[in-house]
């Protein structure tokens, strides 16, 4: 479990984060959701510890407060955690292969067989059976975005971050990657955390759903909650389009 | 405000160099990154180096024979110019100021990529010091390879000169070599070993530092490559004359 409390950012002058608290549970796919520029992603690396927050507690595990570890400690943190970064964020000089192997490698002690059956087991997992050898210039969009959940799962991590996991994608292709992301969240329990403004996530996937505007935490709930809220500012982010506001009209009468 | 500029980016390029020594995980994957980027440093510029140096060798003896023509000088002395030219600062400085360009750039673009494309920040999220794992062996690399290209670019260019002197009948091999042997200073080489070395390290720690801070996208990855290049050939111009201010 992770739990943020009162957490503020600061670049300069600028508070980009202006205390944020929520609580994120395992098994279920929390969604942090908002307009871009509203905070997502800087609150995703406070998280993640990649920025040190201003003020506030993230805590793990209920009781380990993140913010205050020492580099060494976090390290160690680091290791349960796997990342979906918005572009993969795959090695480009490494085959498909090696950067799921790649953690392995370095954390590890297993021997070249048991890294190869696991690296095969992941790819296996997203449906990437047999793309060992391709290099990243060689994949699609969603299939970069597959390899790098199969990176991000292949340590068997107790906390998954996704940052926008569908941008670029096309939405048939968002909906595959939405699924494998909650699915895996339940197959192995793992507290999930996923960045996005891709309506059919909040309505698919979203257990527990964070809203962010302008920095604050503007509402929370769950997806069948989310389309019912009366919080102006989430109905101008969630019935931005006219098909979905007339949804809404109808879901009212 | 310009020095402070310096002085903050000079405290950031220590700690980054400080931050490679720390916690490097597991020592046989460090290894095989510093094999992998000796020959990409090494290998990889052997070509420019060879081409290069075969043609100014060539150049050195003409243009230093064209300068003595007068027959009050033996011609020995265009075989101990080019030799001392050579030994003393071509193969070391000029070879290093062309590899600044290939291999700086190299360095600050492949690691300015990483950055904007979030693979170094995917590298911080699995625990790995990114540093360590991208930089020290580049350093590192840089440092042992340029070294060995400065002496094969050195031997090239005396023995293209000593060619080129026999196939334009300006002097012959056997004059060629006496001059080399009868005015040359052996203290010479460990010269241009030192500079080499230092130069190395020049040329691949400052591209690194300034790749691994790239902030933005493309366009400032191209900038950073572009300031690689410069810095790194400033830098190496100024520890030219310091050391021959100190060891000469």
């Amino acid at each position: 479990m992770i739990e943020i409390r009162d957490v503020r950012k600061s670049f300069g002058e600028k508070e980009v984060l202006k205390g944020i608290s929520g609580k994120f549970v395992p098994g279920k796919t929390s969604l942090v959701i908002g307009t871009s520029g509203s905070g997502k992603t800087v609150l995703m690396k406070c998280m993640v510890g990649l920025l040190q927050p201003t003020s506030g507690h993230i805590l793990y595990n209920g009781d380990i407060d993140y913010v205050n570890l020492e580099e060494k400690e976090k390290k160690e943190i680091r290791k349960e955690i796997g990342m979906l970064f918005q572009g993969a964020a795959l090695f480009d000089s490494m085959s498909v292969e090696k950067n799921v192997m790649f953690p392995l490698n370095m954390f590890t002690s297993m021997t070249i067989k048991e890294r190869l059956n696991r690296v095969n087991e992941c790819l296996e997992r997203v449906n990437l059976k047999g793309a060992n050898k391709l290099m990243p210039s060689e994949l699609s969009g969603g299939m970069k975005k597959r390899v790098g959940i199969a990176r991000a799962i292949v340590m068997n991590p107790k906390y998954l971050f996704c940052d926008e996991p569908n941008s670029g994608l096309d939405p048939q292709t968002s909906i595959l990657i939405d699924e494998l992301i909650h699915e895996i969240t339940e197959e192995f329990n793992i507290t999930t955390i996923v960045n996005t403004h891709d309506m059919n996530s909040v309505i698919g996937i979203g257990d527990y759903i964070l809203f962010l505007h302008k920095g604050e935490k503007a509402w929370e709930g769950d997806k069948h909650t989310v389309l019912r809220s009366d919080n102006q500012a989430l109905n101008d982010f969630i019935f931005a389009s006219k098909y979905l506001r007339e949804i809404k009209v109808q879901l009212t009468k | 405000m310009l020095s402070f500029k310096f002085f903050t980016q000079f405290g950031e390029y220590l700690f980054l160099l400080k931050k490679c020594f720390v916690n490097p995980d597991k020592p046989s994957i460090y290894w095989k990154e510093v094999m992998r980027q000796c020959i990409e440093i090494g290998v990889g510029s052997l070509t420019i180096v060879v081409i290069f140096s075969v043609f100014l060798g060539a150049v050195l003896t003409v243009q230093t024979a064209y300068q003595f023509t007068t027959p009050l000088l033996s011609k020995t002395i265009i075989g101990s110019i080019v030799t001392n030219t050579a030994v003393i600062e071509m193969a070391p400085s000029v070879t290093c100021l062309i590899l600044a360009g290939k291999i700086g750039s190299s360095i600050a673009s492949e690691l300015g990529t990483m950055r904007i494309t979030e693979q170094i920040d995917a590298l911080e999220m699995m625990g790995v010091n990114s540093a360590t794992y991208l930089v020290l062996p580049k350093v590192i690399a840089g440092t042992i390879m340029v070294p060995l290209l400065v002496m094969i670019a050195g031997f090239l260019e005396i023995y293209v000169g000593l060619l080129v002197g026999k196939w334009t009948n300006v002097l012959t091999p056997e004059e060629f070599m006496q001059g080399s042997i009868q005015y040359f200073i052996p203290f010479t080489v460990n010269f241009a070993v030192i500079k080499a070395t230092t130069f190395g390290f020049i040329m691949s720690s400052i591209p690194a530092y300034l790749g691994y801070y790239t902030s933005g996208g493309a366009l400032e990855v191209g900038k950073s490559a572009t300031k690689a290049v410069v810095t790194s050939c400033i830098f190496i111009l100024v520890f030219d004359y310091v050391l021959a201010e100190m060891l000469l």
